[in-house]
C-alpha cells in the first residue's frame, strides 16, 4: 500500500479534492440551514402562542427521537412522493441542516436561559424593542456561551456530510467507494478519506478555541 | 438638564408625570392598592418601607416594565388608562418611546458585559434615539468625564468595580436625556465604601434640578437629598411630606418601626437643621 504515493496523487487528487470541496460546501450550507432553524425553534418554544410553541417542540422532538440518516432518506425518496422533488445535493444539505438546527435549538435555548434577567431588564428600560434587544445584546451574549457546543455541532456537520453516500452524493466517502470498486484498495482509500475528514474536523476546533480566547477578553 | 425653577421650592407648580389610582396585582396578590402622585419638575423623590410593601413594582409601573393592572398614568404626551379587564393596553410603541423619557437604574448595575463602557452608553442614543455614531460618542465622552470614569471607556465592565459599574450604568440612562430618573435600590449591591461615590454622583444630578424617584434604604441620604419622601406600606402610600417631617419626626407607629428596624442610630437622623 501507498507503494506509489506520488502517483496516486497524481491521479486521485483531482478527485478527492472535488469531494472534499463538495463536504465543505455541503457542510457549510447546511450549518447555514441549521443556525436558521436553530434559531426558530429555540424562539418558538418560548413564544407567547401554544401553536408555534408545538410546532418547536415537535420538530425538536421528532429530529431528536429519530436517526439522521432516516430523516436524509425521508427528504430524498420520501418527499418525491407527495410531489417535491430535490437534486441530491439540496436534498442532504435541507435534511443535514433541518436535523442539526434541533440539536442547535436545544443549545440555543439553554444559551438564551443562562443570560441574567437584568439584562433584557436593562434593555428594555432603555427603549429598546425585543427584536432590537434579542438582536444587539441577547443573542451576541448567547453565542459566547453556546460557542463550544456550536463547534462541536459544525464538527458532527463536517461528518454526518457522509451519510449522503447514500443518496448520490460524491463527497468524499461515496469518492472512496467508487474508487475502491476499481482499484480494490480499501484501506488505501478509505485511510485517505478520513484524514482529509480530520483535517476539516481539526481545522474547527482550532477555529472555535481562536473565538473562545476572544471572547474571554470581556469575562 | 433642565436647571428648571429649582432653589428652595425645590420644584416648579406643573405636575410634569402623575399617576392615579394605580394597581398592580400580580394573580390573587394585589401588590399596589391604589396609588395617586403628581411629581412635579425637579422633585428629588426618595421612596422608603419594607421589604415586600410595592416599591419596586410602582417603579416598574411607572415606566411600565410592568404594566398596572388599574389607573391612569399622565406624563407629557402620554395619557394611558389601565382598567381591569379593558383590553386597551399601551402600543409596543408607546412603550419603548415611555421609557426613551424616563430613565431607570437598577439594584445590580446590568450593564452589558460585551460590551465596553463605552458601547454601553452609546448602544442606546444610536439604536434608540437614532442619534449618529458621533454625537452619541460626544455626548457620551462628556457624560463618562462628567462621573470620573472617561480613562475607563475603552474597558469591559468585568474590569470595574461595582461602583464604577454602577455609575457607568446611570451614564447610560442619563444618554437617553431622560425627563425623569428612577432609581431602585442602586446602592444595596455595593461594598459599603463604593456606596459615596454613587450617591453623591445622584446628589449633583439633583442639584441639577433632575426630577427622580429614588427607592432607597439611605435614610441620611433621603433627608439630606430628598425634597420629598414618600412611606410605602402594604401598597398604598401611607405618608408623603417633606423628608425632614417623614424621617425626622415620623407620626406614625409603622414609620417609626420601619426607621428603628433600617437605621442602627435613630438618633444621627433627628430633625435636621
Ligand atoms: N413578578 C411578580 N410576580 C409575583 N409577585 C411579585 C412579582 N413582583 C413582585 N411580587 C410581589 O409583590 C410584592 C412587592 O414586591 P416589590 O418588589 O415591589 O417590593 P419592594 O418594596 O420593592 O421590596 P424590597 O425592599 O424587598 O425590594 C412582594 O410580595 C413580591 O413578592
Ligand atoms: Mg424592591
Amino acid at each position: 500500500m501507498f507503494v506509489n504515493f506520488w502517483e496516486d496523487v497524481v491521479e486521485y487528487g483531482p478527485g478527492f479534492l472535488a469531494a472534499t470541496v463538495v463536504v465543505l460546501g455541503v457542510t457549510i450550507a447546511s450549518i447555514l440551514v441549521s443556525w436558521v432553524c436553530g434559531l426558530l425553534g429555540a424562539l418558538g418554544k418560548q413564544s407567547r402562542f401554544a401553536p408555534i410553541r408545538g410546532v418547536a417542540s415537535f420538530y425538536v422532538w421528532f429530529i431528536r427521537g429519530t436517526p439522521t440518516l432516516v430523516q436524509v432518506f425521508i427528504v430524498y425518496f420520501g418527499m418525491p412522493q407527495i410531489g417535491i422533488k430535490l437534486s441530491p445535493v439540496v436534498a442532504g444539505i435541507i435534511a443535514l441542516g433541518v436535523s442539526s438546527g434541533a440539536y442547535v435549538a436545544e443549545t440555543i435555548r439553554a444559551g438564551l436561559s443562562a443570560i441574567p434577567k437584568g439584562q433584557f431588564e436593562s434593555s428594555l428600560a432603555l427603549g429598546m424593542t425585543r427584536q432590537g434587544m434579542m438582536i444587539r445584546i441577547i443573542l451576541p451574549q448567547v453565542l459566547r456561551i453556546i460557542l463550544p457546543s456550536l463547534t462541536n455541532e459544525a464538527i458532527s456537520a463536517v461528518k454526518n456530510t457522509s451519510l449522503l453516500s447514500t443518496i448520490t452524493v460524491v463527497e468524499l466517502t461515496l469518492f472512496a467507494q467508487l474508487m475502491i470498486a476499481t482499484t480494490f484498495r480499501p484501506f488505501d482509500f478509505y485511510i485517505a478519506a478520513a484524514l482529509i475528514y480530520l483535517v476539516i474536523t481539526s481545522v474547527l476546533s482550532q477555529l472555535s478555541a481562536f473565538f473562545e480566547r476572544r471572547y474571554a477578553r470581556f469575562s | 438638564m433642565t436647571q428648571a425653577a429649582h432653589c428652595d421650592t425645590g420644584a416648579s407648580a406643573q405636575p410634569m408625570l402623575s399617576v392615579n389610582g394605580l394597581r398592580k396585582s400580580y394573580g390573587q396578590l394585589e401588590v399596589l392598592k391604589g396609588i395617586s402622585l403628581s411629581v412635579r419638575e425637579g422633585e428629588v423623590i426618595s421612596v422608603i418601607g419594607a421589604s415586600g410593601s410595592g416599591k419596586s413594582t410602582f417603579l416598574r409601573c411607572l415606566n411600565l416594565m410592568e404594566t398596572p393592572s388599574a389607573g391612569h398614568l399622565e406624563f407629557e404626551n402620554f395619557s394611558l388608562d389601565f382598567e381591569s379587564g379593558a383590553r386597551r393596553q399601551p402600543t409596543s410603541r408607546q412603550l419603548c418611546e415611555l421609557r426613551t423619557r424616563i430613565g431607570m437604574v437598577f439594584q445590580s448595575y446590568n450593564l452589558w458585559p460585551h460590551k465596553t463602557v463605552l458601547e454601553n452608553v452609546i448602544e442606546a442614543p444610536i439604536h434608540v434615539r437614532k442619534m449618529s455614531r458621533r454625537e452619541a460618542i460626544e455626548q457620551a465622552e462628556g457624560l463618562l468625564g462628567r462621573i470620573g470614569l472617561y480613562e475607563k471607556r475603552g474597558s469591559y465592565p468585568s474590569k470595574l468595580s461595582g461602583g464604577q459599574q454602577q455609575r457607568v450604568a446611570i451614564a447610560r440612562a442619563l444618554a437617553m436625556s431622560p425627563k425623569v430618573m428612577l432609581f431602585d435600590e442602586v446602592t444595596s449591591a455595593l461594598d459599603p465604601e463604593l456606596v459615596g461615590e454613587v450617591l453623591s454622583l445622584m446628589s449633583s444630578l439633583a442639584a441639577e434640578g433632575m426630577t427622580m424617584l429614588i427607592v432607597t434604604h439611605e435614610m441620611a441620604f433621603a433627608r439630606d437629598v430628598g425634597t420629598r419622601t414618600l412611606f410605602f406600606d402594604q401598597g398604598v402610600v401611607a405618608e408623603d411630606g417633606p423628608p425632614a417631617e417623614i424621617i425626622g419626626n415620623p407620626r406614625s407607629d409603622r414609620l417609626r418601626q420601619f426607621l428603628r428596624r433600617v437605621v442602627h442610630d435613630p438618633a444621627q437622623l433627628g430633625p435636621s437643621a
